[in-house]
């Protein structure tokens, strides 16, 4: 209690001399307050390619075929993916076609199997979005890149490995050019 | 205190009732006939009067014989809302639209995959600004409204704004673009006020929804244009439309204008989000091509479904607008785009907005088609699809699908009988 009380006395005291003078660029109106560190921690699901925001937490395709079946994805999505009235997330044409000519399914055509996990965490169970584990979403995002033949079925998937997997388009998916304002969407479009 | 309040109701009505020599029974009686109540023979009031009442001092309400309403869109598409009360594509009835402004009530609506409105209290809403700031803030919408505010015209068009030759009336050709006015705190007075750190060349928008919608777009363009929008044609964003607060990043396509925005995450790269997944092209030119909105115009009189009375003058009335700027020039055809008119604009031409535009025609009773061109005042040109086809070098067949946003000319034909219908058809 006593170091807790302490603390409280002396933070804003401490934000207060080292807070604003310390940046090159201080408020101009000074409206709002400065979230927490756990506060961004817990609001922010972004998930991007290199997948520093990862939380801990592992699963295999085995695992998230179960999970597949407790949480109730076979309801919308059909068993192993396919069926349902949900999108299929499971490709039936063969790794030899060409990826675009692949179906568009997430944890298929997904440049990064980052996206997948960000989506089967911020968007599903439908109804019951972000309610999901972090091992279950490793376990669902496991089984589902299985599923579409990008993993093994014993592959563990975790904060290290999961950024590195290798998805089947590569680099063959076009980057967006650089934005700038009064100019053509696209050089050399005249409409 | 129960006492008290009994008591002064049964003052008020039975002062009512003196006063007006009416007891509540007869008002209730009264109001229930007001609409089917005849004026009074020799009366010089033609029509019946619309009686007063809490719900028309509070919050008006159009006339009863003013019936348009926006519809599922596409037609046979999903309904909205579904079996399950989610919200999905709803169109504007551009075809009885006047001036530039889209009512709130009939703006239109689009949603990721089928949504709920989440219903957020902003007493308890805050956004939150992170990642490659100086930094971080949290705002609540008190807040957020204490910041220098802007107000303007911005259009939002959704991708899905695509018209076929199956489709009828411009609702169904064009509904899925709305213009209206916006107030709001620049995006870039919240990211000075963070101070960006170097690096930091894209930010993710994030709604409250319970997909959590995000989309990752270029820091540039929230420096340039970007409005926290918190008021819409003078009062507070509908639900539909994002209340509390949204993100207008004014030009892009509609998935971009984040709802119900809480968060803003600045970062050094493209996070495939979910929403981009949905733009993911082998073809950077047709990725290009998703994300700024090409010139584009449509007549929204006479459109489809309409019926000309006959022979003699109309007004050509339609709508212009660009994701590049605002709209320089839009020309009028009515012999089916051998000749090209300066058509009138009717507003004035602002930034990433609807214009209004005419063009004074007397029509000789001949079967024609009428159709209009837009021009940025960047130089983009409005184009027929052939001339689009070409461009990519493929045969324009029927159901030739534009690539990106479909911004190619809309024609109307006019048959001798004065009938309009899709000129695609």
């Amino acid at each position: 209690m006593g170091s807790l009380r302490l603390v409280t006395i002396l933070l804003p005291t401490i934000v207060l001399l080292v807070g604003s003078p310390a940046f090159a660029q201080s408020p101009t109106y000074g409206v709002g307050r400065t979230p927490t560190a756990e506060e961004i921690r817990r609001m922010d699901i972004s998930i991007g390619p290199t997948g520093e925001e990862l939380p801990p937490g592992r699963g295999t395709a085995k695992e998230g075929a179960q999970v597949f079946e407790q949480k109730g994805c076979v309801a919308c999505h059909g068993p192993a993916g396919l069926g349902g009235m949900a999108p299929e997330l499971q490709s039936k044409k063969g790794q030899d076609v060409p990826i675009w000519k692949r179906e568009r399914i997430l944890p298929l055509r997904s440049p990064f199997a980052t996206t997948v996990w960000d989506y089967i965490r911020r968007g599903m169970p439908a109804m019951n979005e972000g309610t999901l584990t972090a091992n279950e979403v490793y376990s669902l995002t496991a089984y589902l890149l299985f599923l579409n033949k990008v993993i093994a079925e014993d592959e563990v998937l975790d904060q290290q490995s999961l950024p590195k997997v290798k998805m089947p388009i590569g680099d063959d998916y076009a980057k967006l050019h650089e934005w700038k304002p009064r100019t053509p969407r696209l050089e050399g479009y005249p409409y | 205190m129960g006492w008290k309040r009994t008591s002064r109701r049964e003052l008020l009505k039975a002062s009512a009732a003196v006063a007006g020599g009416f007891t509540l029974g007869d008002i209730a009686a009264l109001q229930a006939q007001a609409h089917d109540h005849p004026p009074t023979p020799g009366s010089q009031n033609d029509h019946p009067m619309i009686l007063g009442s809490k719900e028309l001092t509070e919050y008006g309400q159009r006339s009863r014989y003013v019936t348009s309403v926006r519809i599922a869109h596409p037609i046979g598409g999903r309904p909205s809302p579904d079996a399950f009360g989610k919200q999905f594509h709803i169109a504007t009835p551009l075809q009885d639209s006047v001036g530039v402004i889209t009512p709130s009530s009939l703006h239109y609506v689009a949603t990721t995959r089928g949504s709920y409105m989440p219903d957020i209290d902003p007493k308890l809403h805050t956004l939150t600004i992170h990642g490659l700031v100086d930094q971080p803030l949290t705002l609540t919408m008190d807040d957020l409204k204490r910041f220098p505010s802007v107000t303007r015209l911005h259009f939002i068009e959704c991708a899905g704004n695509r018209h076929t030759p199956q489709q009828k009336t411009v609702q169904e050709t064009h509904g899925m673009t709305s213009c209206a006015e916006w107030t709001g705190v620049p995006l870039s007075t919240l990211l000075k006020e963070c101070g960006l750190k170097g690096g930091a060349t894209w930010f993710v928008a994030e709604g409250a929804e319970e997909v959590k919608g995000a989309s990752s777009m270029p820091i540039t363009k929230a420096m340039d244009d970007c409005l926290i929008a918190y008021g819409m044609n003078g009062e507070a964003l509908r639900p539909q439309n994002g209340f509390p607060v949204r993100l207008i990043p004014p030009g892009f396509e509609g998935i971009f204008h984040t709802k119900y925005l809480r968060r803003i995450k600045v970062v050094d790269r493209y996070y495939m989000n979910y929403n981009d997944f949905g733009h993911l092209r082998a073809d950077p030119k047709e990725l290009a091509l998703s994300e700024q909105i090409g010139p584009k115009s449509v007549i929204t009189y006479p459109s489809g479904g309409q019926q000309l009375p006959g022979r003699g003058f109309y007004e050509i009335s339609g709508l212009a607008w660009s994701g590049g700027g605002a709209i320089r020039t839009v020309e009028v055809s009515t012999d089916g785009g051998k000749k090209w008119n300066l058509a009138e604009l009717k507003t004035t031409p602002q930034r990433m907005a609807h214009v209004r535009f005419g063009y004074q025609w007397t029509w000789d009773g001949s079967a024609t088609e009428i159709l209009s061109r837009a021009t940025d005042e960047i130089g983009q040109v409005q184009a027929l699809r052939e001339q689009i086809a070409q461009w990519w070098n493929v045969p324009v067949e029927r159901n030739y699908r534009v690539p990106g946003l479909d911004n190619s000319i809309m024609p109307w034909k006019i048959a001798k009988d004065g009938s309009v219908t899709n000129g695609l058809a």
